[in-house]
């Protein structure tokens, strides 16, 4: 069996551009760039995109798929939503971004390390489970993702934080064994089972 | 006049003993005030916040909230649907608006939904409106005002409006850059908000706060700092992503950068609920980290 990756290399050759209109969310909006500048500025993490929004877009139309796919740039949007506001042609860029990220992600190309991802990976199994977010079981998860040691050594960091919330009833101690969820857990995940099916057709990838 | 009622989305951080369940205490209390009644959507689910689409994709995102959009159809028909947290807010207004615009997307998603056993009937009506947009758009300023007993006078808040409050969507009549509803509602409970709070907008780090804290404590050092230099003694937010990001790593960012932060960060909600006349638990006030010493102040006085 070929992987997802190289099914698309071959599918679209040629064309990053036409890829990413097929395959990314709100991807169709890329060719209406006009590469003013004004996205690059807006990132609160700005120093830390090695290729900004502008960047990735004139990437995207030169073709430089595994540039794009691989990079962690789009894993810096924080979700302000700066750039949607600001961008005088309306591209809805933080879309495009998460959409980027998830795509390469989906493809098993996207930096593997990345701190973003991993996290993002463990907030939608959380949430996909039990349909809501289990915020103990979730920040375990957390601390433990680069092994026992380091899990505990953030732990510790974190237990200040962690005491603060628990000592203001903000935070369930007993989220390990107790904690409310939404009662039609099968048909949340019948849903969520078949809207992955339906996307993954779409897109090609079934 | 008939009792305002509304569905409510609560979300996962208001739930009881989530991280934003003193939000809700707070906002209970002003609700009977004010007079009003949220009809939490029987069965909600998780929105999926600013960080699902990565493993979610766009689809099942999308039918996370449309489950809520139905569920609230079935149960509280013809309410708006008001959500207290930003990101919720934001996740079920994105997929309305979505689903709005593509009948491809609005086909798939009630093919999904089905399965979940649930029709959506979707026309697109109902509003999906944040708690502050209907303070201020079915109340007012003024009526807001009203009920206030007991003036929070002389404590100077800096307003912190972040991002999803604020952008793609905001509260109509403001502006991107320099909102100035926080100020206005600071105001007309009586205390002196700082105008001219420069970080009011800057992005604390959203969920980022989690996976990349050294980054995002460099944004969250910068909203704390700009508030202190402009001498406010109090935070207050919209949201509660905010609330926590801003009020929490405090200690970190002390021991990090040796400064002395040691800022109470309030939702606008819980300044209300103490002007009105409420007790510092029914403010939520005993869910703060960093205590609300001047609110709980006036909260205990007679
Ligand atoms: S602001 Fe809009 S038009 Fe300008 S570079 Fe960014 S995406 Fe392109
Ligand atoms: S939403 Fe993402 S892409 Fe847009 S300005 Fe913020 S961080 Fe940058
Ligand atoms: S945005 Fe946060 S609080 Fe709201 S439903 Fe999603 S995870 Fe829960
Ligand atoms: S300021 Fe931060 S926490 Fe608040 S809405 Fe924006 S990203 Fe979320």
């Amino acid at each position: 069996m070929t992987d997802a990756n190289t099914l698309m290399v071959e599918k679209y050759r040629n064309s990053f551009l036409k890829e990413v209109e097929a395959n990314v969310e709100e991807g169709d909006w890329v060719r209406m760039c006009m590469q003013c500048g004004v996205c690059a500025g807006s990132c609160p993490l700005g120093p830390h995109w090695a290729h900004p929004p502008q960047e990735i877009f004139m990437m995207i139309r030169a073709g430089k798929r595994e540039e794009v796919l691989t990079s962690d740039s789009m894993w810096m949007c924080t979700s302000c939503y700066n750039c949607i506001v600001r961008c005088p042609r309306e591209l809805p860029i933080t879309h495009i971004m998460h959409g980027l990220a998830n795509y390469a992600h989906r493809l098993g190309i996207a930096p593997k390390m990345n701190p973003t991802r991993r996290f993002a990976k463990i907030f939608w199994d959380n949430i996909a489970s039990s349909g809501r977010v289990n915020e103990l079981t979730l920040s375990i998860k957390l601390y433990f993702m680069d092994g026992i040691a380091s899990g505990i050594k953030k732990g510790l960091e974190m237990m200040g934080v962690g005491l603060g919330l628990v000592k203001t009833g903000r935070l369930n101690p007993l989220g390990l064994i107790s904690h409310s969820g939404v009662k039609d857990t099968k048909g949340l995940h019948a849903m969520l089972k078949k809207a992955k099916e339906i996307e993954d057709k779409r897109k090609g990838l079934a | 006049m008939a009792k305002k009622e509304y569905s409510f989305y609560p979300g996962c951080s208001s739930e009881r003993k989530a991280s934003a369940s003193n939000y809700l205490v707070s906002v209970e209390t002003i609700s009977k005030t004010l007079d009003f009644k949220l009809n939490e959507i029987p069965d909600w689910n998780c929105c999926g916040a600013s960080i699902g689409y990565a493993e979610g994709g766009e689809l099942p995102r999308h039918a996370m909230n449309a489950r809520n959009i139905a569920l609230s159809e079935k149960h509280n028909a013809g309410q708006d649907i008001v959500a207290t947290c930003a990101a919720c807010w934001l996740g079920t207004k994105e997929t309305h608006e979505r689903l709005s615009k593509s009948s491809q997307l609005l086909a798939d998603t009630k093919e999904a939904l089905k399965e979940a056993g649930l029709d959506l009937d979707y026309k697109g009506e109902v509003p999906i409106r944040h708690m502050v947009e209907v303070l201020i758009e079915d109340y007012g300023y003024e009526e807001l005002g009203k009920p206030v007993k007991k003036p929070l006078e002389g404590i100077k808040i800096a307003g912190y409006v972040g991002c999803q409050t604020n952008r793609p969507f905001g509260v109509a009549g403001e502006s991107f850059e320099n909102p100035k509803y926080l100020d206005k509602l600071t105001e007309t409970m009586g205390a002196e908000p700082v105008e001219s709070y420069d970080q009011k907008v800057t992005c604390c780090g959203g969920a980022l706060a989690f996976s990349e804290p050294e980054k995002s404590q460099v944004q969250i050092k910068k909203i704390i700092e700009s508030a202190y230099d402009h001498g406010a003694e109090m935070i207050v937010t919209p949201c509660p992503v905010c609330q926590m990001n801003v009020e929490v790593y405090q200690d970190q960012i002390n021991k990090k950068y040796n400064t002395k932060f040691k800022i109470p960060v309030t939702y606008y909600s819980q300044l209300m609920a103490v002007a009105y006349g409420s007790s510092a638990k029914e403010a939520g006030l005993n869910g703060n980290i960093v205590r609300a010493t001047r609110l709980e102040e006036i909260a205990s006085k007679k």
